[in-house]
């Protein structure tokens, strides 16, 4: 049924991307087999390299996915039994007869049956807390993204010397801890929501300049986002961290000026923001609530892009429901960000004197936003020196130009100046 | 990148054998799973459909059935990384087609579509 007159190339992009698609569920399952998520990646990787040897002079087999995954099961079944260790692991999967050693094929569909309770061992091990932070960054990226050291390198703007050594480094911590028993999700989900989560972030900051595998982290968290949704459907942090993520997607075209200045949400044209992304984030809210129990963190800030996506212009935003939402969301995890950003909400909800009186005694180190906050609900209760001190402050603590430009001309604004 | 696959095809006379249909449901909780697929629907035969167009500088309503050999068939919505992700998974979606149903004819148009990511930032879009 394939087409065999592919060119070389183009053949080299299709296994590409079939290997892409397969190839975390190939390493979780090998995973099990070999006990080593390094080893089970290298495996994964060779027959890859099988593919691209083959499959341009032989033609794109007919089932390409099965292809794949059947040669590197049979890697791995010789890589086992280079070490002697065969007949052990299939007594450890329920296998108790040695006749069966030889039947690789039914034990490769025995195999087959477990495959979403191993790429979600898959994604806990690479988001394992033995990890660091940005090790479980490299290694998500790499074992459930396909991405490769390169690609990764490009996308954190790190080396690739060091995108290389977080990914083997990591893969030698979890060879050491062996594959997870049963997992405990309940313990384990927060690691695996803000690695997703960050690795989000990294692409929503990347500006106009850079490399496009920056903004390709958003879309790639949010691949993984939704694949979390498949293998926990009844988990509503996970559905809060996939509407958070498509709400916030959705203001892509919107956030940035021709001039490649940042747009902040109330001066967005929302007809630019995206209707389906939207649809998805509110559905997946929506499935989140209808899960029920203590709202967790990101619910509770998909909440509140709910309410800024179902405003239809800045105006009729609800303020006092997006204030309440963050008091509650102070509660569940505070944090001097979440305050500032409820000292915003509340300035809108209440008036500036209700905003400013939350941002006592706040500090947050080297944070340009805290004083432009500040700044902002200082000018509209009439106080202009101390707005514009507070203005100066942050035009010296920003990084970003942009913004540098905007504290500036409102430290310099004059006294009855519109602020 | 987002890709809308439009299905096209001369379908048998046969009714759809169950198990396409089953392989077809199994397929796209697959990509569904795998958080591809965004959305997918069947489409009525163009009977139950119109044309709206301009003829003679004039609004023009045609009601269906289109006079054309292949219908309309389904559509799909994915968000992939590539061009050739999209085409690996209508691949699969048409194997199937010719597979499991008999004297089965058609062809699947895959069409980029701009997403949010897509556009520059004087709001062309970047290719």
């Amino acid at each position: 049924m394939r087409g065999h007159n592919r060119g070389v190339d183009t053949t080299g992009r299709a296994i590409e991307a079939v290997w892409r698609i397969e190839a975390p569920k190939i390493i979780a399952t090998l995973t099990r087999l070999v006990g080593d998520v390094g080893l089970a990646e290298e495996l994964t990787q060779d027959a890859l390299v099988v593919a691209l040897e083959r499959w341009p002079a032989d033609g794109v087999p007919a089932n390409p996915a099965g292809w794949l995954t059947s040669t590197a099961k049979h890697r791995a079944v010789d890589a086992l039994r280079r070490r002697g260790a065969y007949a052990a692991k299939l007594a450890e999967i329920g296998r108790d007869q040695v006749e069966a050693v030889d039947d690789e094929d039914e034990w490769a569909q025995r195999l087959d049956g477990r495959i979403e309770d191993d790429l979600l061992r898959l994604i806990f091990m690479a988001c394992h807390p033995q990890l660091t932070t940005e090790t479980r960054v490299a290694l998500t990226l790499r074992l459930l993204g396909g991405l490769s050291t390169a690609e990764i390198a490009r996308a954190l703007l790190i080396s690739e010397a060091t995108a290389g050594q977080r990914i083997s480094r990591g893969k030698k911590t979890l060879a050491a801890i062996g594959v997870l028993g049963e997992v405990e999700t309940k313990e384990r989900l927060p690691s695996v929501l803000e690695v997703t989560y960050l690795i989000f972030n990294e692409g929503y900051a990347a500006t106009a300049g850079d490399d496009w595998m920056r903004p390709a982290l958003g879309a790639e968290a949010l691949r993984l986002g939704r694949v979390l949704v498949g293998l926990l459907p009844a988990e509503p942090e996970v559905h809060g961290l996939v509407a958070l993520m498509e709400l916030q997607a959705s203001r892509t075209r919107a956030r940035t000026a021709p001039d490649g200045a940042p747009v902040l949400l109330p001066d967005q044209d929302r007809r630019l923001w995206d209707r389906l992304l939207i649809r998805r984030g509110l559905a997946a809210l929506e499935r989140a609530q209808e899960l029920g129990g203590a709202f967790g963190p990101y619910v509770l800030q998909a909440a509140i892009a709910a309410c800024h996506a179902r405003a239809a212009t800045a105006d009729e935003t609800d303020w006092p429901e997006i204030a309440a939402i963050y008091q509650v969301l102070a509660s569940v995890s505070p944090s001097p960000v979440v305050t500032l950003n409820q000292a915003v909400a509340v300035g809108m909800a209440e008036g500036p004197a209700a905003g400013l009186a939350l941002l006592d005694g706040v500090t947050l180190d080297g944070y340009a936003l805290l004083p432009a906050v500040r700044g902002d609900l200082l000018a509209r209760l009439g106080r202009h020196d101390e707005a514009r001190a507070a203005f100066r402050l942050a035009a010296e603590l920003t990084r970003n130009g942009a913004e540098r430009e905007i504290f500036l001309s409102r430290a310099s604004a004059g006294a009855g100046a519109d602020l | 990148m987002r890709y809308l696959v439009l299905l096209k095809a001369a379908q048998p006379a046969t009714p759809p054998p169950g198990e396409l249909m089953a392989g077809i449901m199994q397929l796209g909780e697959e990509a569904t799973k795998a958080g591809v697929l965004l959305d997918t629907a069947g489409l009525a035969p163009s009977v139950a459909g119109a044309r709206v167009g301009v003829a003679g500088g004039r609004l023009s309503v045609t009601d269906g059935p289109f006079a054309e050999a292949k219908e309309m068939i389904s559509y799909a919505l994915y968000d992939v990384r590539s061009k050739e992700e999209a085409v690996e998974w209508t691949s699969r979606f048409i194997t199937l087609h010719h597979d499991l149903w008999e004297g089965w004819e058609g062809e699947a148009e895959v069409l980029r579509v701009f997403g949010p990511e897509d556009f520059g930032p004087d709001g062309t879009p970047q290719l």
